[in-house]
């Protein structure tokens, strides 16, 4: 359950790899893929070493899809989807659904009160509210607290949980292989019949997740405003776990009106991997899933970040110490540079071999480590190439900066050497290679190709893509994409406020 | 955020479901699903090879695709490093690598592996120093060569030192940006004993003080064969690659037994901690006392204890702390036990600063609870099939297996540790299960450290008793490496 904000630039690096046709010949023989008639896509990838199976459901929606003033709404479903449904989770379902529709009545008015711009009643409100909070224990005598989890764990499940960036939503776990059909009635009744029980206990639990990961950890702060700062028009500035006075408001109606418009099985791929055996597996998966009504798949986002044309900075006084950040626009992973972008960031920052290594930890010693990455913060949509430097202390991010620029400025003026480009798509091949012995990390990376290409085959013709990159590709997207005017720096600089801030206690 | 609990798991079986008997049948609900008999699962197991000199190997053949992993551990790690220099094994564990061999520097190993898409890295932890390799099958006799040369021959070259040892000061300098990592340091602390080299951490003196030649007498204090375990696994013929481990190793001199160290222990005084922390909203909460090993008989009704009391989501704590009271994302925890040494008993919780105090007393309540209210026969079983049903995932992949095995032999376990595991979690009873709170789990022992804005909390730590303030701020090392442009005041 938690939200993934800069992990998809892994997804990024394990994907942009391997070509091999062999490799894709393999997986054929032992793939099936189906599209029910409900226009749920299925994959079933048999791999009988050991008898567990592992399962990745894809739901394409993420932060970019909240509703306006709804910000970390989908990450909210994603918790909710946790809470069990109309036979799991409740020990009186009928009178649980009455005192579910009080709980929301009850907030409708509070929370109509609270906003009032003009002629808010305060003794009104307090009832209103108090109102509000005893629906809430009306409602709570009817819970078995998490029942649906508690049902996966002593059948063996392993590994469960759940993220919400800005492009999808996913649900993962492995199970013992002869739990299948108790996982097929697990996994499609959440969906089926999801109930949004102690919704408003769950948006505390959220609210303190942003408070972990956002407002009391340097680097999320600093990315939070840096993303802000870098999107003007499209959902992408938006963190994907919500702005606080939105999660302070929205409603279990909102997420229910959400899960109806994007949990639907067009929007959605199942992909299950591991000691399963098709023939047998997806008549049971039809039968269960089957069952989920269909529907349009939901409408795509219009809105396109227009070009920037304006250098942006964002420098945060911070009591940490200093980051240095920058991100140029790019293109979408549908572009036809994709490839050439994975080809960048390896040359500037895989290992110790790479350019920004190199430079500005091995020769200069001004920096702890330096990257560069797409993926910030998704890659559905036109998204972020960032740099990045760590400096050593006695350092600048300015120093950081500047020997970064010269890094980029020698990718734009001369070619990358025979030895990197061939390195580029070694690695490439390698890397896909060591990804495809893992039940749960398959399933992730299949279900996603399959959602973003309708092809799983993409996992492998990603390689060939890194394969045919030419060092003058490298040299267009370079001049292309990182000019001042496509740029957004992002800094933290330290800044110690008057009190001892470190902690220090005298 | 229930990534992290512990969990033990089963041997399950070929699934085996005749989709036709169920294909027209609608299941009203989960209890009538019917789960077949699991098979039994055999995993194939490394073959164990002791050499004359005492090095001990492990082979697991793994054919599915063509790469080789290796994985030498050996004895002796940070706990035993000098305390003045403390952070050496860590520098060493980097240096090794990077500083080269006796004909290639670290940059000629980067240029010939990087080009291989080949990986070999050493390390350095707490009780042992590594070095991995990862490459092609088709790679291997090169790449175990550059494995060989960095076993024998490491050259620990001076710039390498440098730059290990600005990358130290930097994780110094930046170590209390973060509440969680200052909470886990910190709380380490109070678990241990400052001074206790479980919980001590580098600091810029010490680490100045690391020389090379401390690195070379490391290495030649610790690396010879019969204080190493090296395991490898993936696509080669068992034979094959014991005759040529053989023979790579067959001129090199058996060693000293190593003789581990006694480290000492001393856990803080019970009662409440503060760190004050003023750039955050939230506090990170840790109640510590000294925990015990997995060679304890109560191992089993412990494990069972964890999962039930802290563990997954149907546990109290996940529970009631989280769920019914809205008041954490991340809150859980269990007594610790660890291989060779005792683990640190943790509760741990992070909440809102205006729920500091309310928390506190929240997890108090979950632990006095267990004295009216014991775990139910329903959670202990529960959690015993919890451990059970998820056992498989334990030794579902011959790489699983491997690491299990070099586990056991590393800390002088039996090789069938985990077959024992599983026949001691079946055993559990109630009874035993019931008795480990009152053994193992003590407010009154516990040392409570908060790390947050004290000035937001709902009412003052000291409500609670008595609060020792700890100061965390980072002393400056004597000469080039200033500390931080706050006041240097030193502990």
């Amino acid at each position: 359950m938690k939200v993934r904000k800069i992990p998809c630039i892994l997804v990024l690096f394990i994907l942009c790899t391997l070509a091999a046709t062999q490799d894709v010949a393999s997986f054929e023989k032992r793939i099936t893929v189906k599209k029910l008639a409900n226009g749920l896509t299925v994959i079933i990838l048999e791999r009988p070493e050991a008898p567990v199976f592992s399962f990745y459901t894809h739901v394409d929606a993420g932060s970019a899809q909240d509703p306006l003033g709804e910000t970390g709404l989908a990450h909210m479903m994603e918790h909710m989807a946790f809470k069990g449904t109309d036979k799991i989770g409740t020990r009186n379902y009928a009178a649980e659904k009455v005192a579910l529709e009080k709980v929301e009545k009850a907030y409708t008015a509070y929370n109509a009160e609270r906003h009032k711009r003009v002629g808010m009643d305060e003794p009104k409100l307090k009832n209103l509210e108090k109102a509000w909070q005893d629906a809430i224990q009306q409602a709570q005598q009817y819970v078995i607290p998490n029942q649906f989890g508690e049902i996966i764990e002593k059948n063996g499940g392993e590994g469960l949980n759940a993220f919400t960036d800005d492009d999808e939503t996913g649900y993962h776990y492995s199970m013992p292989a002869n739990r299948f059909e108790l996982w097929a009635y697990l996994e499609s009744e959440r969906f089926l019949h999801p109930v949004m029980r102690e919704f408003y206990k769950e948006r505390n639990v959220v609210i303190e997740e942003r408070r972990m990961r956002v407002d009391s950890n340097p680097l999320g702060r600093l990315l939070e405003q840096f993303t802000s700062e870098a999107f003007a028009a499209h959902p992408y500035h938006r963190p994907t776990v919500g702005w606080i006075s939105d999660l302070n408001s929205f409603s279990a109606t909102d997420a229910e009106d959400f899960f109806r418009e994007y949990y639907v099985p067009s929007n959605m791929v199942l992909t299950v991997v591991g000691d399963i055996k098709a023939a047998e597996a997806m008549p049971i998966i039809e039968k269960y899933f089957g069952r989920l009504p269909g529907k349009p798949k939901p409408l795509d986002l219009a809105t396109a970040e227009p070009p920037q044309n304006s250098v942006r900075e964002v420098v945060l006084r911070d009591p940490s110490q200093p980051v240095y950040l920058e991100g140029y626009h790019r293109p979408d992973y549908m572009s036809k540079d994709d490839a050439v972008y994975d080809a960048i960031a390896d040359v500037m920052s895989n290992g110790r071999t790479s350019r920004l290594y190199r430079s500005l930890v091995r020769d200069k010693k001004i920096a702890a480590a330096a990257g560069g990455f797409s993926g910030l913060p998704g890659n559905k949509y036109p998204h972020l190439f960032a740099f990045y430097g760590v400096p050593l202390p006695g350092h600048t991010p300015e120093e950081v900066a500047n020997s970064i620029h010269q890094e980029i400025e020698r990718l734009k003026t001369q070619d990358v050497s025979d030895d990197e480009l061939k390195m580029v798509k070694t690695r490439a091949k390698a890397t896909l290679l060591r990804s495809l012995a893992d039940n749960q990390g398959l399933a992730l990376h299949l279900g996603i190709e399959m959602a973003r290409y309708g092809d799983w085959r993409e996992l492998f013709y990603e390689v060939d893509r890194i394969d045919q990159v030419t060092k003058a590709d490298i040299r267009r997207v370079a001049n292309q994409t990182f000019v001042p005017v496509n740029r957004t720096v992002g800094i933290i600089e330290t800044n110690k406020p008057a009190a001892a801030s470190e902690g220090g206690t005298q | 955020m229930k990534n992290t609990f512990v969990k033990g798991r089963l041997p399950a079986a070929i699934f085996l479901v005749l989709a036709s008997i169920f294909a027209f049948g609608q299941a009203a609900d989960w209890q009538q699903i019917r789960i077949p008999p699991l098979p039994n699962f055999q995993p194939i197991e490394p073959k164990r090879i002791e050499l004359p000199n005492g090095m001990v190997l492990f082979l697991q053949e793994d054919h599915e695709l063509p790469l080789v992993d290796g994985f030498a551990r050996i004895r002796g790690g940070s706990r035993e490093e000098p305390d003045a220099k403390t952070g050496l094994v860590d520098v060493y564990g980097e240096v090794w690598r990077t500083g080269g061999t006796n004909t290639k520097t670290g940059d000629e190993l980067d240029d010939f592996l990087e080009a291989h898409a080949a990986k070999v890295e050493t390390g350095g932890s707490l009780d042992s120093t590594s070095i991995g390799l990862s490459c092609l099958k088709a790679d291997f006799e090169e790449v175990f060569q550059v494995f060989l040369d960095l076993l024998r021959d490491p050259e620990f070259r001076p710039d390498k030192l440098e730059i290990a040892q600005k990358g130290m000061f930097d994780a110094i300098s930046r170590r209390n940006d973060d509440i969680n990592e200052i909470i886990g340091r910190e709380s380490a602390k109070l678990g241990y004993g400052t001074k206790s080299p479980y919980a001590r951490v580098p600091e810029y003196a010490t680490v100045a003080a690391i020389t090379r030649q401390d690195l070379i007498n490391w290495h030649h204090d610790h690396v010879y064969p019969n204080n190493i375990i090296l395991g490898l696994s993936g696509d080669f013929d068992s034979a094959a690659m014991e005759a040529k481990l053989r023979q790579a190793f067959a001129g090199w001199a058996k060693g000293p037994k190593f003789k581990p160290e006694e480290i000492p222990i001393s856990p803080a005084k019970p009662g409440y901690y503060l760190v004050k922390k003023e750039d955050v909203n939230q506090s990170a909460i840790r109640m510590v006392e000294l925990g015990t090993t997995r060679k304890n008989p109560d191992y089993y009704g412990i494990q069972t204890f964890n999962e039930a009391f802290g563990g997954g989501f149907a546990s109290r704590l996940f529970s009631v702390i989280r769920s019914r009271l809205g008041l954490a994302y991340a809150v859980g925890g269990g007594v610790g036990t660890g291989w060779d040494h005792p683990g640190i008993t943790r509760l741990g919780v992070g909440t809102k600063s205006q729920s500091t105090v309310e928390s506190i007393q929240a997890l108090y309540s979950q632990i006095d609870e267990l004295q009216p209210h014991p775990l139910t026969e329903d959670e202990v079983g529960r959690a015993k099939d919890s451990i059970l049903n998820s056992f498989i995932f334990n030794f579902d992949t011959p790489e699983k297996v491997l690491r299990e095995k070099m586990a056991y032999e590393f800390y002088g376990y039996p090789l069938d540790f985990l077959e024992r595991y599983r026949a001691g979690i079946e055993k559990v009873s109630n009874e035993e299960v019931a008795r480990i709170p009152a053994k193992y789990l003590h407010k009154n022992k516990m040392a409570v450290l908060v790390v947050g804005n004290d000035a937001e909390f709902d009412k003052p730590l000291s409500t609670l008793g008595s609060v020792t303030p700890i100061d965390i701020t980072i002393p400056s090392a004597p000469g080039e490496e200033p500390a931080k442009p706050a006041k240097p005041s030193s502990k």
